[in-house]
Formats: C-alpha cells, sequence, structure tokens
C-alpha cells in the first residue's frame, strides 16, 4: 500500500473509517513529504503543518455520518482568504496581509471537518501560467524540477502531485486550474460561473475568476465539489442551482456524444500531445454514442478576447491596493501621489503591471469600445459557438495545453508565448463553462498531457462522469487495446 | 455645446438683471437614501460615531470581498424616482467609476452611469416644470479628517446609500433653483426616503451653469460647482458664477470648461486642484454584480404604496377643503405641518378655522419658541376642541387667544382653562336680562336713535353691554335679546 500523503480523499477517508490509521497519521505523511519536497519544489507560501497536527489531534474517529473531509489535508492557494493566515496572493502589495476573514470555500470546507495544511504559491494576483511570477519564488514541476509547475495555481497542483496534500482548492480565470493540473499530472476542475462562490476569492477579472479544485482522481474532485459548490448570499454572481451528487457511480456513457473542435487540432499542437489525447479518443469511441468533429468557429479570437477583458477587469479590481489600508507602504513619501506611486511600483510586479496598464488603457475614454467593448461582443460570439456546438453533442474534449509543461525560465521574456499556451483553456472560461482537465494515460518525454472535458453550463455531473470513464482507459496498460 | 466659443458682448446690451444675459442652470443632487444598512454590506448606517466604527470588509474594500445589494436602496429609489414621474428601468446596470483618493477603498465608486434606475421625469415650480433626467442609485465614500500635517480616513460614511437626481438645464435663476431644491427636499420628506437635511450632509446639491444671450437657445461652456451645503451657498455660488462667466464674455474671454469649488467664507468659486479632478473614469460595467432587474408589478406595488406629494396636498387642500392658495402652501410646506392639520380635522374641527389657528397662533407660538411642530407641546386635539368652544359659543374669539397662550404656557386642557380661569361665557339669562336694561336706561340717546330707525347704533348698544360684562356674555345671544327688547 502506498504511503498515506499519496493516497486519495475517498481511499484514506475509507480507511479512516475502518480505523486502519487516525487523522494525524495522515497529516505526520503529507508533513514529512512536504518537508523533503518544498526546498526543491517551492509548492508552498505558508505552511501550518503544526496547527494542521494539532486540529488533526482534536478529531474523533469518523464514522459512517462524519463531515466529507473529516481530517483530510488540504492545501488553499494562496488569493484565497483564509481567517488569521497571510493571504498574500503573491504580491510584495499584499506581503503582510492576514485577512480578517474566511473565503466562503474555505469556510465550507473548514465545515467538512477538512484540515487547511497550507497556502500554496501562485503567480502574482493568479496572473501567469507558470508559477514564476511570484513574490517568493517560483514553485517548480515535481516530476521534474527544471520544468515549471504551470500556473496560475501551480503550488496547489505541485503539492498535490508531490503528495504535499491531498487535494486542494486554486483559482481558473483562463486555465490556472487546469493548466498547472495539466502540466503536474493531477487533475484540475473548474466548475460552471457561479458554482462556487467568490467572496474571498481575491478578484483577478471578475467575469471570469472562478475557484476549482486540483485533486488526485475524478472522484475526488466531485467529492470536493460537493463541499464547496452552492449559492452564497455574499456573491450576487453565485448561482442558486441544486449541487446534487457529482460523484460518479458507474463510467457508463454510452449515450454521450462526443465532440472534437477541429479548431483545436491544428498547427502549434504539439505532436506528442495530440497522440497523446487521440489515443485517449482512440480507446474510449467504442463505449459511448459517438466521438465527432464540430467546429467552434470563433475560437481562434478568444486568446485575444479573454486578455481585453481580463486585463481591464484586473485594471480596476487592483486599484484597491493603494497603500492606505493595509498591505506594502513605501516609506518616506511627501505627497500622496508619490505613495500611491512608490507603493504600487514596489508593490507589483512586471507581469501584474502590463496588465494594469495595458487593461487601463483597454477602458479609456476613446479605446473603450474598441478594446473591451469589441472583447464582450466577441466575448458573446464564443457562447454561442458552444450553444450552438452543444445541440449536437453533450461534452467537447480538446488538450488541455498545447505542449506539455516548458522549462523554467523559457518564456519569461515572452509574454505572448505564455498567453498563446492558454489557446484551449481560456474559451470555456469566456462562456463560463465546466470544464476539467485529467491526466492522459501517455506522458511525453515524461511529462503528463492534460485531456480538457468541456460540459454544459452547471452540467458538471455529465463532465464528471465522462471524466471518470476516460480515468478509467487511461489506466489501461500501455499498448493494450480496447 | 460651443465649447470654444465666446459672445460678442456687443450685441446684448446692459439689459435687465444680468445685462442682456441668461443663466442656463443644472443641478446634481445627491440625497442620503434613509436605510437601517449600507448599500452593499450589512453596515448600520449611523451618523456621527467614533471613526471606523461602522465598518467591515466590504465596504474597507479588503481583498476577496463582494458588493451584494441592499433592496430597500432600491425600493425608495424607486419610490422616488416615481414621486418625480420617472421611468422606471426594466433592466438597469451598476458601473465602477475609477480614480484613486484615500476615502474611496476600492480605488472606484460603484454608481449606475449608462443605465440608471429611473429616468425622463419632472418636478414643478411656479410657472415652469423642471425636467429630471436621471434619478440612480450609488454609494458614498468615507471622509478624510485632516489633523495637522497628517491626515486620517473615516471610512464610516462609506457604502451609504445615495440616491443622484439629475435635472435638464431648465433653470434659469438662482430663486428657481432655490425652490426647486426645496421642493425637491419636501418631496423626498415626504416619501420618507431621505431626512434630506443639508447641515448633516443628507442632500448635497452640485451646480451645472452657464450664461447665453437671452433669447439664444444655445448650449455654451458650463462649469461644475462642487460644496453648496446650504441654498445660501447655492445661490451664492449661482451669482457668482453668473457675474463672474458675464465678465468673462464680456473681455471676449471665454469660459474655461472646469470643476469649482464654493468657499463658503470668502463667497467665491475657485477652480479645484487639477488633481482632485480625475480626466477619465474609465467607466465599465461592473462584474461583480448583476444587472438590477424590476418587475412591473414590483413597480406598481410601489406606486399604489406613494403618500400624497406636497402639490397634490395642496391642490385637495383648495379644492375640497376651500383653503386659499396661500394657507394651502403654507401648510403643505412641510409635511409634518400639513399631517399636524389634518389631526385638527379629523378631531372635529372645521378646516378654515382650523387652517387660520394653524397659519397665525401656532405658527406664531412655533416661531417665538424656534421649535418645529413635531416638538410643540400643544397636541392638534387640543386646538380643535378650543375651535369647538369658539363655534358652539362657549368662549368669544378673543378670549379663545388667551385660553390659547394658556395651552402654550402650561400644555394644559382648553376647556379646563376655561373653567379654572372662569373665562367661560356667562349663560344666566336674568343677569342678561338686567344688564341690558340697565345699558337700555343708561343709554337713552341711542335707543332712541335706534328706534328711529338708525339699527347701525345696535352695535355700540351690544358693546356697552359686553363692556359691562367684560366680554363674557355670549355676543350673539346679547344683540338678539337686545334688538328684542328695543323693539319692545
Amino acid at each position: 500500500m502506498s504511503e498515506l500523503c499519496d493516497r486519495t480523499v475517498h481511499e484514506l477517508i475509507a480507511g479512516l473509517r475502518q480505523g486502519e490509521f487516525e487523522s494525524p497519521d495522515i497529516v505526520n505523511s503529507v508533513a514529512a513529504r512536504i518537508a523533503a519536497r518544498e526546498p526543491t519544489v517551492n509548492a508552498y507560501i505558508t505552511r501550518l503543518t503544526d496547527q494542521a497536527l494539532e486540529q488533526a489531534g482534536k478529531l474523533a474517529r469518523p464514522d459512517s455520518s462524519s463531515s466529507a473531509l473529516h481530517g483530510i489535508p488540504l492545501a488553499i492557494k494562496d488569493n484565497i482568504c483564509t481567517k488569521g493566515v497571510l493571504t498574500s496572493c503573491s504580491s510584495n502589495i499584499l506581503h503582510n496581509f492576514v485577512s480578517p476573514y474566511d473565503a466562503h470555500a474555505v469556510s465550507c470546507i473548514k465545515a467538512a471537518q477538512g484540515i487547511v495544511i497550507g497556502k500554496t504559491n501562485l503567480d502574482e494576483f493568479a496572473m501567469g501560467a507558470s508559477t514564476e511570477f511570484s513574490h517568493f519564488g517560483a514553485a517548480h514541476n515535481p516530476l521534474d524540477l527544471s520544468r515549471v509547475s504551470g500556473g496560475s495555481s501551480g503550488g496547489s497542483a505541485a503539492s498535490v502531485a508531490y503528495g504535499g496534500a491531498i487535494a486542494a482548492l486554486g483559482s481558473d480565470t483562463g486555465g490556472s486550474v487546469r493548466q498547472p493540473a495539466a502540466f503536474c499530472g493531477v487533475v484540475g476542475l473548474k466548475p460552471t460561473y457561479g458554482r462556487i462562490s467568490r467572496y474571498g476569492l481575491v478578484s483577478f477579472a471578475s467575469s471570469l475568476d472562478q475557484i476549482g479544485v486540483i485533486t488526485r482522481d475524478v472522484v475526488d474532485a466531485a467529492l470536493l465539489l460537493e463541499v464547496v459548490a452552492g449559492r452564497d448570499e455574499r456573491d450576487s454572481t453565485s448561482v442558486n442551482v441544486p449541487a446534487g451528487d457529482f460523484v460518479p457511480q458507474d463510467n457508463d456513457i454510452q449515450q454521450i456524444r462526443i465532440g472534437l473542435p477541429r479548431e483545436c487540432f491544428v498547427e502549434g499542437l504539439d505532436p506528442g500531445v495530440r497522440s497523446s489525447v487521440q489515443e485517449m479518443l482512440t480507446a474510449i469511441a467504442p463505449h459511448c454514442a459517438c466521438v465527432s468533429d464540430i467546429s467552434l468557429p470563433r475560437l481562434p479570437h478568444s486568446i485575444p478576447t479573454y486578455y481585453l477583458i481580463c486585463m481591464a477587469e484586473a485594471s480596476s479590481n487592483l486599484a484597491r491596493y493603494d497603500s492606505v489600508r493595509y498591505g506594502l507602504r513605501a516609506p518616506d513619501c511627501a505627497t500622496l501621489e508619490e505613495q500611491y506611486e512608490r507603493s504600487r511600483g514596489l508593490g507589483f510586479n512586471d507581469e501584474v503591471k502590463r496588465r494594469i496598464l495595458l487593461g487601463t488603457f483597454g477602458l479609456s475614454k476613446g479605446s473603450i469600445e474598441e478594446y473591451y467593448g469589441t472583447g464582450q461582443k466577441v466575448r458573446t460570439l464564443i457562447c454561442q459557438d458552444f450553444e450552438q456546438a452543444f445541440k449536437s453533442v453533450d461534452v467537447i474534449v480538446t488538450p488541455t495545453t498545447p505542449t506539455t509543461a516548458f522549462r523554467v525560465g523559457e518564456k519569461l521574456d515572452d509574454p505572448l508565448a505564455m498567453y498563446l499556451g492558454d489557446i484551449y483553456t481560456v474559451a470555456p472560461s469566456l462562456a463560463g463553462l465546466p470544464a476539467i482537465s485529467i491526466p492522459c494515460r501517455a506522458r511525453v518525454n515524461g511529462l503528463p498531457v492534460g485531456l480538457q472535458i468541456i460540459g454544459r453550463a452547471f452540467d458538471e455531473k455529465t463532465v464528471l462522469k465522462v471524466a471518470y470513464a476516460f480515468e478509467q482507459v487511461a489506466k489501461w496498460p500501455s499498448g493494450q487495446g480496447v | 455645446m460651443a465649447d470654444k466659443r465666446t459672445l460678442d458682448h456687443r450685441a446684448t446690451g446692459p439689459l435687465g438683471h444680468y445685462s442682456g444675459y441668461e443663466l442656463v442652470i443644472g443641478l446634481e443632487v445627491h440625497a442620503q437614501l434613509k436605510t437601517r444598512t449600507k448599500i452593499f454590506c450589512s453596515c448600520p448606517v449611523g451618523y456621527g460615531g467614533e471613526p471606523n466604527t461602522n465598518v467591515c470588509p466590504v465596504c474597507l474594500g479588503l481583498p476577496g470581498v463582494l458588493p451584494v445589494l441592499n433592496d430597500e436602496v432600491v425600493r425608495l429609489a424607486i419610490r422616488t424616482g416615481l414621486a418625480l414621474g420617472c421611468s422606471i428601468a426594466p433592466r438597469s446596470r451598476f458601473a465602477r467609476k475609477h480614480y484613486f483618493y484615500p476615502d474611496l477603498p476600492k480605488g472606484y465608486q460603484i454608481t449606475q452611469y449608462l443605465e440608471p434606475l429611473a429616468f425622463d421625469g419632472w418636478l414643478d415650480i411656479p410657472g415652469k416644470r423642471v425636467r429630471v433626467r436621471r434619478c440612480h442609485i450609488e454609494e458614498d465614500a468615507g471622509k478624510l479628517i485632516h489633523a495637522g500635517a497628517s491626515s486620517m480616513v473615516d471610512f464610516n460614511r462609506c457604502g451609504v446609500p445615495l440616491i443622484e437626481i439629475v435635472t435638464e438645464p431648465d433653470l434659469r435663476t438662482a430663486e428657481e433653483a432655490e425652490v426647486y431644491v426645496n421642493n425637491l427636499r419636501r418631496i423626498l420628506q415626504y416619501l420618507d426616503v431621505s431626512d434630506a437635511d443639508m447641515e448633516k450632509g443628507h442632500f448635497r446639491a452640485e451646480l451645472n451653469i452657464s450664461v447665453r444671450p437671452r433669447g439664444s437657445n444655445e448650449f455654451f461652456t458650463q462649469t461644475e460647482v462642487k460644496n453648496l451645503n446650504s441654498v445660501r451657498a447655492l445661490k451664492g455660488a449661482i451669482e457668482y458664477e453668473a457675474k463672474r462667466q458675464i465678465e468673462l464674455h464680456g473681455r471676449g474671454e471665454s469660459v474655461k470648461k472646469q470643476t469649482l469649488l464654493w468657499d463658503d467664507r470668502t463667497g467665491e468659486t475657485a477652480p479645484m486642484r487639477s488633481k482632485e479632478t480625475a480626466e477619465d473614469y474609465r467607466y465599465f460595467p461592473e462584474p461583480d454584480l448583476p444587472p438590477l432587474v424590476i418587475r412591473p408589478e414590483e413597480v406598481e406595488q410601489i406606486r399604489a404604496s406613494l403618500p400624497e406629494l406636497p402639490a397634490q396636498r395642496k391642490e385637495r387642500y383648495i379644492a375640497k377643503l376651500g383653503l386659499s392658495e396661500y394657507d394651502a402652501s403654507v401648510i403643505t410646506a412641510d409635511p409634518a405641518y400639513a399631517d399636524y392639520y389634518e389631526k385638527i380635522l379629523k378631531a372635529g374641527a372645521d378646516p378654515k378655522p382650523a387652517a387660520n389657528w394653524l397659519t397665525t397662533e401656532v405658527a406664531g407660538a412655533l416661531n417665538e419658541q424656534g421649535i418645529g411642530i413635531t416638538e410643540f407641546r400643544v397636541k392638534p386635539e387640543a386646538i380643535a376642541e378650543l375651535i369647538r368652544l369658539v363655534r358652539d359659543g362657549k368662549v368669544t374669539g378673543k378670549v379663545a387667544k388667551d385660553v390659547f397662550a394658556e395651552m402654550v404656557a402650561s400644555g394644559g386642557n382648553p376647556s379646563a382653562i376655561v373653567e379654572a380661569k372662569g373665562l367661560g361665557l356667562v349663560q344666566d339669562d336674568g343677569l342678561l336680562s338686567r344688564t341690558i336694561d340697565e345699558v337700555i336706561s343708561a343709554e337713552p340717546d341711542m335707543v332712541a336713535r335706534y328706534r328711529s330707525g338708525k339699527t347701525q347704533v345696535l352695535g355700540a348698544l351690544v358693546g356697552a353691554v359686553m363692556k359691562k360684562s367684560r366680554g363674557k356674555f355670549p355676543p350673539q345671544k346679547v344683540s338678539e335679546l337686545l334688538a328684542k327688547k328695543l323693539s319692545e
């Protein structure tokens, strides 16, 4: 049997219930792994292993009626507020910000008796795709330390991948849960916009931000989603849709029609990634109703559309970091203007500044129609593309990323190349649709490949069921036929 | 707009108040809506209070918080919109207005920019209908407190709900602006949507003003004036700006489009420091709040619950109660005053004497004491009783005024005062008869003149009887009995 820190939530809950081990055993196992791996991976900004152990010690042995996450150590991305704990967003401007409140999702986890084991590294304010743009240093890929963990939820994905947490919360604005999950070989689910309250998630792009879950398998993603989903009065954009039972009961997908957007399997897609995804599709095809080509004609416009909107919203959301009430304040400023300029100048990194500047420009008089306005119009068209597609298929499958994890430093000086890596993940974000990334069976040069499944709004159930079926396929040994 | 134009002053002579020019004035009023809690969080709305006590993560703009719209704010705003004859948008949106200032925690204010909740209304002032362009809801900012070299911020006001009411440029004089502002305040108070107290900052006006040659339909460059904390300041700013702008035109110089601050102390306007005026607010739809959707049933429900407004009430007093225009205006000027009036009527008094008492004696007493009607110790029911005593011939009008003075002084009940002070009319018919006889014998000349047909002397004879009784005989009865005895 594997070490406790390498097991899934549902395996551990079963083990706890059967009395094979106790919660402190799990926390100890995870803490030992963190101690061993953190010096090279750097997945965590704040480790809470001592507090976690104390909490675990207080928990009684679970029975069949105990809460869903009883005694399970989970990691929280450091842009999600945790009461009494540093919530830095990996930014110098919030290097000392201790949140006085818990985010809704964190409250849900605590109510389900989950244990917060630490706060994970990210690209500053979730702006990035490699977790290199962090005030606390890059988070490396635990499968290959010379490569990035992905981003922006790189710390969450890396911790789950190396056994530093059993599961984690991340946030996904244009792929920030799915892409690092793909790079680190774990499962990353971004639910429908509005499914999980954003209260306490530090805003980057409000109309796109959504909390997501990063886990070791599909069942865990469903379990964790059940805990954190639901309407919250404190988030007016959270939706009152019954959460329901997300955990797949079987892998019967005979009725499911799978669509493959032809715009996704084109130039720019790494041949290794393509064949890895293709192999999964070939394996699943006999088990579902059909696998057919579809078209999302506006998909090629999704990158510029996404960046127009997210930068505009970011420029607005980050205006509150003015050094007046909390966070970094530059010393010895003579005037208010100087205080603003120097504090924000010191507080934000180049990538954040780039986005604030471009977003500010995009909202300016004389530019807003051309940039933000056009972005919104194309966004509507992209939504329509999906609506059209979902008339003939039940889920849409794409690669999660065009390549596997790239090398640390490789794209640091080429923001555009970094942005283009989001090609498959941003479209469902623009349309607010649920999407999951699961690892393909075949790796490329030892690096994991993610397969993305996109569903209809609020149809996480189907997405998870199809993901579960793919997961079964991926478990087959290499070369074995269907 | 004819921004960079100047007026040819030679075309307009020094005629009238503004030397041939007329003013073009629009007002933007911000009124604080009377809710228990703030617009986007559940912090209490309080006036005064220790700095930074009515605050929470949401109104302080902490990382990760989101606004949640207070339904009561929407209800009060719809009430206001309907009372001003506005259409209510079935769907309106919030927007973010960006600028940096320490009293603005999020770096933007949540307001309604392109799509206001209510639009296209009006408010009547004597001789004119002032068009209301829009009413929308927004959040207030905090307050800077300067202490020596350092400045502190009090965020208590942050997130207090405001309604902004914007007119078309329909006003032409300072007096019209004053009447508009007073009428609007009265309406908000009648609706009970705002205390509209200017001293407490519950009601703030901003002025847009330009001048043009009388008879022109063009609009010239306007200036915006802020920091008007009283009607006096508003009028002062209008007069000052009118003079300044007319002089500029007269010299052939152009008026600069700018935002000015009124200074109560100097009685002048001065440009705001440029850093306080953002060039570009970068409005865009607030992504944290869904569009505000109002169902028609909701609007109708609120419409049905609207109280009678000052103008309607005044009309009713004139048409149904037969009051004069003047009395009706005075009584409806303040909703509490009109409510007091209606309580007098409800207690059985007739409309006209009630109005007389209210506009003369009661008004005088309030004025003397420097208090409002709600603080007045004499209850409307007591006024009604006093009026009844006069009507029923229990006291004369003259005595009633003394009784009223006593009511004001002691708070006593009118009948009890009449009883205790022996102010009631003497109903002793024997005594009356004897007194009349005495007067008839004492005034033979007048009696003879009366009997010779000069009946107008009756008044003098009645006066003589009343004098003997110190005003305590019922005058009507004296007159009747005297006439009878004289005819015998």
